[in-house]
């Protein structure tokens, strides 16, 4: 339904802007962490069954979001059934319980209730929106779809023909051949390096009982984060915590993933495919979000390609030559590698002309690093944007449990403006030393001119 | 769980937004204001003081479809353009401020209205203003910007359609749909036609479009009604009425008496589909609760796993692997319902397409059920609830809105209006208007030699 994105007679089309460009990663950037407005006060909660999580509360509507998350994603599948956390998280809303499927579904419109879970590479999280007058029935729901999936053979079945369908059409489609193929070489051997919800083989072979195997190791309470927000007061979240959550398992078992160190640094590749428009897809090593160092590679990666309209890579690709709509850069922690990777797109002539420009300014960057001015721009701008994030409620639900996941604090709100003001000059200069001097990995799909493999 | 039609009903969240802000009149409702200025502009104000923050959006009533033939792709390469500076901010010095300040800023453009926007911290406020007032008559254009932003636009084109085969079929469906109304045209334009776009075009557009009386204000967030007008009138109130605009009478369609089909084959088609768009009302061209009808029968039959399509063809009869509707219903003229299917291996185009129509017709036959009804209504309605937790949702939906011909009462009636619709007019509504002779059928294929001859 691509076309209803931008077709739709009332439909608004973004012309401007990086959203355009999140097809280019493998992965959705866990949000930077904004702060929260001084007024939003974050609580650390404990349910009476021991269950912690964040409340924040705000009665101004009458709903109720929550999210989730678990450790644990993609990488734990088996080597050879990739997409089984995505294929598992597509079928706990198909049955649960004594609730059949099409029974789940009209449940769930009956109530308004918005259920979803996503697969990540490293977690496993799930949001639930509802409005207040039905959160009994929203979090009986969500007790349900997490405690006692069904997996009913004809549920798991027209499950895995979407996912074919949709990985079918992806198979041509010059974003996700560029994206598979740079994780595949940067990750080759290493669970991160597949793709992340699966291929068109691996997703024929998961079985149901694959699905409740990784759902026994992973749905546990050892690693659940969860963040509340709406109009709700301590003890019915509390209450509803529990009825949801208690049941689940008290421990996991994790397959240990090891840590890794991106390869294919300098490398080139070129993917054919027939289309007017070649995407290039770059990157290179990042820092984890532990690191010390961390604030000031953000600072600096910022400068190169983030933002909308102010980066470097955005002026002198798209704004004084023309050659592309997007280009941007992000770093990207996981939670045994890091890495910066970045994406544009660009007609098949001006390919050449395209990486030129920035690997010049990659370059540029890893000699000089960013202006003492440029700095202080980012600065202000990290500060600045800190409430944009957190206007909605599903929006700081989801804030609260990447905290939480990331190891940040409670606390990590009120520190975030001292730790950006710390970072001096030199620190991101040598940031941009350590992550691009050594060069970056390029996947191209497409028919460029003059662009070769190396 | 994440079906691919859920997928395509975020994406065309913009579609119903418009109609759902129905509950403002309730509790939790922001006490939004309306009133116009001396030079013409109007302006909305919806309080939200959650956080200190401010969504501040300027719409402006044209959009592609008010272009002059010839010339399509005219109002968003403007819009592109609108950030090359003016005489007093030169080019960047606006984008860049919004940065400093960690704000965010975009702009869009449909067929029939462009608007741009800015998110900060509330008391940047005036200095938005400032500056969105200033390049409402001022803006400045040399060959030197222009020329490079023109390759820009065409590498969207190439990003949004040349590349992507669904997007191809979908403007020569529109193309099909529309037998005389310019909603026919590419938002982006035809190819051929924005490569010619000059510089001069762009500022014709812009002086016979861009005036305060062709513009509505749109602020959300941690503001008042008061400090709004104190300031929109200190900015905005000091830009003179550049020119009277004239109605907006495009072409209307005939008497549609025939169904068309579109194939498209790309070699890149892995999945096939197949697509119908019916030419429907909208909720300006409509007659009383019948865009409410459209809105409570596209639901019933095709958004979600509930829905009598995904029920039938995907769980039931196992013909597809997914299939659904929707309706524009925000639209100046005549619009469009859309449905489609995507086939399950070993069903064809030709079988799929006969169990949609089966599906159509056996609501057309027998109606929908009270449940069905009652269902679709609450899902409807907690939609505008859940829009009252973004500011920038709300401030989208009034803009909409109002660039399409509604007005405010229309928005905040939107509730009622809904409530009130009864299975009978669901029934008459996809009697009347899911009629083929007014409809085209694309087909996304691999290869044309495959498709399926229809008897």
């Amino acid at each position: 339904m691509t076309s209803l994105i931008m077709r739709s007679l009332s439909t608004v089309t973004w012309p401007r802007g990086r959203a355009s460009l999140c097809g280019l990663l493998a992965l959705v950037v866990v949000a930077f962490a904004p702060q929260l407005a001084s007024a939003t006060k974050i609580e650390s909660i404990k349910s009476p069954a021991g269950i912690e999580f964040w409340l924040v509360r705000d009665p101004t509507v009458p709903l109720i979001a929550i999210n989730f998350g678990f450790r644990g994603g993609s990488a734990q599948e088996p080597a050879d059934k990739g997409g089984a956390m995505n294929m598992m998280g597509s079928l706990l809303d198909e049955g649960a319980g004594e609730v059949d499927a099409k029974a789940f579904q009209e449940r769930l419109e009956r109530g308004a209730i918005e259920l979803s879970f996503t697969a990540g590479r490293d977690t496993f999280r799930g949001s639930l929106r509802t409005l207040k007058e039905n959160q009994d029935e929203a979090f009986e729901l969500l007790r349900l779809a997490i405690n006692e999936p069904r997996f009913a053979p004809d549920a798991v079945e027209r499950i895995r023909a979407q996912i074919v369908s949709r990985l079918q059409r992806q198979s041509t489609s010059p974003n996700e051949i560029a994206t598979n193929a740079w994780w595949g070489t940067a990750f080759p051997g290493h669970p991160y390096g597949r793709p992340s919800n699966g291929t068109v083989e691996s997703v024929a072979k998961v079985t149901a009982d694959d699905m409740r195997a990784l759902l026994k190791r992973v749905l546990t309470r050892d690693t659940l984060k969860i963040g509340v927000v709406g109009d709700i007061d301590p003890a019915t979240a509390g209450r509803l915590i529990d009825r949801a959550f208690a049941t689940l398992p008290a421990k996991g078992n994790l397959t240990p993933i090891p840590d890794v160190a991106m390869q294919g640094i300098g490398k080139r590749t070129v993917i054919d495919l027939d289309v007017p428009q070649t995407v290039v897809q770059f990157g290179g090593p990042g820092v984890k979000r532990s690191d010390p160092d961390f604030m000031a590679a953000y600072l600096m990666d910022h400068v190169l390609g983030g933002g909308a309209f102010s980066s470097r890579l955005y002026r002198e690709v798209r704004e004084k030559r023309g050659l592309a709509y997007g280009v941007s850069d992000n770093l990207l922690w996981l939670y045994h590698a890091a890495i910066h990777v970045g994406g544009t797109a660009t007609r098949n002539d001006a390919t050449k002309d395209t990486i030129q420009v920035i690997e010049n300014e990659v370059a540029q960057m890893a000699k000089d690093g960013p202006t003492a001015d440029e700095l202080e721009k980012a600065k202000t701008y990290l500060k600045g944007s800190f409430a944009l994030g957190l206007d909605t409620s599903t929006k700081i639900s989801n804030q609260l449990v990447s905290m939480q996941l990331d190891n940040l604090g409670i606390d990590y709100i009120d520190k975030r403006s001292a730790l950006i003001d710390a970072v001096t000059l030199d620190d991101t200069k040598r940031m941009a030393k350590r992550l691009l001097e050594g060069g970056m990995l390029i996947t191209v799909v497409g028919r460029p001119k003059g662009v070769v493999s190396n | 769980m994440s079906h691919p039609m859920k997928h395509a009903l975020a994406a065309a969240l913009a579609v119903m937004t418009v109609t759902l802000a129905g509950t403002l009149r309730s509790d939790a409702a922001p006490n939004v204001s309306h009133f116009t200025l001396a030079n013409g502009l109007e302006v909305v104000v919806i309080p939200d003081h959650r956080t200190p923050v401010v969504t501040h959006m300027l719409w402006y009533r044209v959009g592609a479809a008010d272009e002059t033939p010839g010339k399509t792709g005219l109002a968003h390469f403007l819009e592109h353009l609108m950030f090359k500076g003016t005489e007093k901010n030169p080019q960047g010095l606006f984008s860049q401020t919004v940065s400093n300040i960690g704000g965010q800023e975009n702009a869009f453009t449909s067929s029939d209205y462009t608007g741009y926007f800015q998110r900060t911290s509330r008391e940047h406020l005036k200095m938005l203003m400032e500056f969105e007032a200033d390049r409402m008559t001022g803006l400045v254009l040399t060959d030197d910007v222009v020329k490079p932003e023109l390759q820009v636009v065409l590498e969207e084109q190439n990003m949004r359609v040349a590349n992507n085969p669904g997007a191809r079929l979908a403007e020569q469906m529109e193309a099909a749909l529309f037998l005389n109304h310019p909603y026919q045209r590419p938002i982006i334009g035809w190819r051929q036609e924005i490569e010619k776009l000059t510089r001069d075009d762009a500022l014709a557009f812009y002086k016979r479009f861009y005036t305060p009386n062709n513009a509505i204000l749109i602020v959300a967030g941690d503001v008042t009604a008061e400090e709004v007008k104190t300031l929109a009138e200190a900015t905005y109130g000091k830009v003179a009425r550049i020119t009277e605009v004239a109605p907006r009478h495009r072409p209307q369609e005939p008497l549609q008496v025939a169904s068309r089909t579109v194939t498209l084959a790309d070699a890149r088609v892995t999945q096939p589909s197949v697509q119908r768009y019916y030419l429907v009302p909208s909720y300006t061209t409509a007659k009383p609760g019948e865009s409410e009808a459209l809105e409570v029968l596209a639901h019933i039959l095709g958004r979600g796993s509930s829905s009598r399509m995904y029920d039938t063809l995907v769980v039931e009869k196992g013909v597809a692997v997914n299939a659904g509707a929707g309706y524009s219903g925000s639209a100046l003229d005549d619009t469009r319902l859309f449905v489609s299917g995507t086939p399950k291996p070993g069903t064809t185009l030709a079988q799929l397409e006969d169990a949609i129509d089966g599906v159509i017709a056996e609501l057309v036959q027998n109606g929908v059920t009270a449940d069905e009804l009652s269902r679709a209504k609450i899902r409807l309605i907690a939609d505008a609830v859940y829009a009252n937790d973004s500011q920038a949702t709300l401030a989208r939906w009034y803009g909409a809105t109002l660039t399409t011909g509604g007005n405010i009462e229309q928005v905040q009636s939107w509730t009622d209006r809904l409530k009130a619709v009864t299975a009978d007019q669901v029934r008459d509504a996809a009697k009347r208007w899911l009629d083929k002779r007014r409809s085209v059928t694309g087909y996304l294929v691999k290869d044309s030699q495959t498709v399926e001859k229809r008897p």
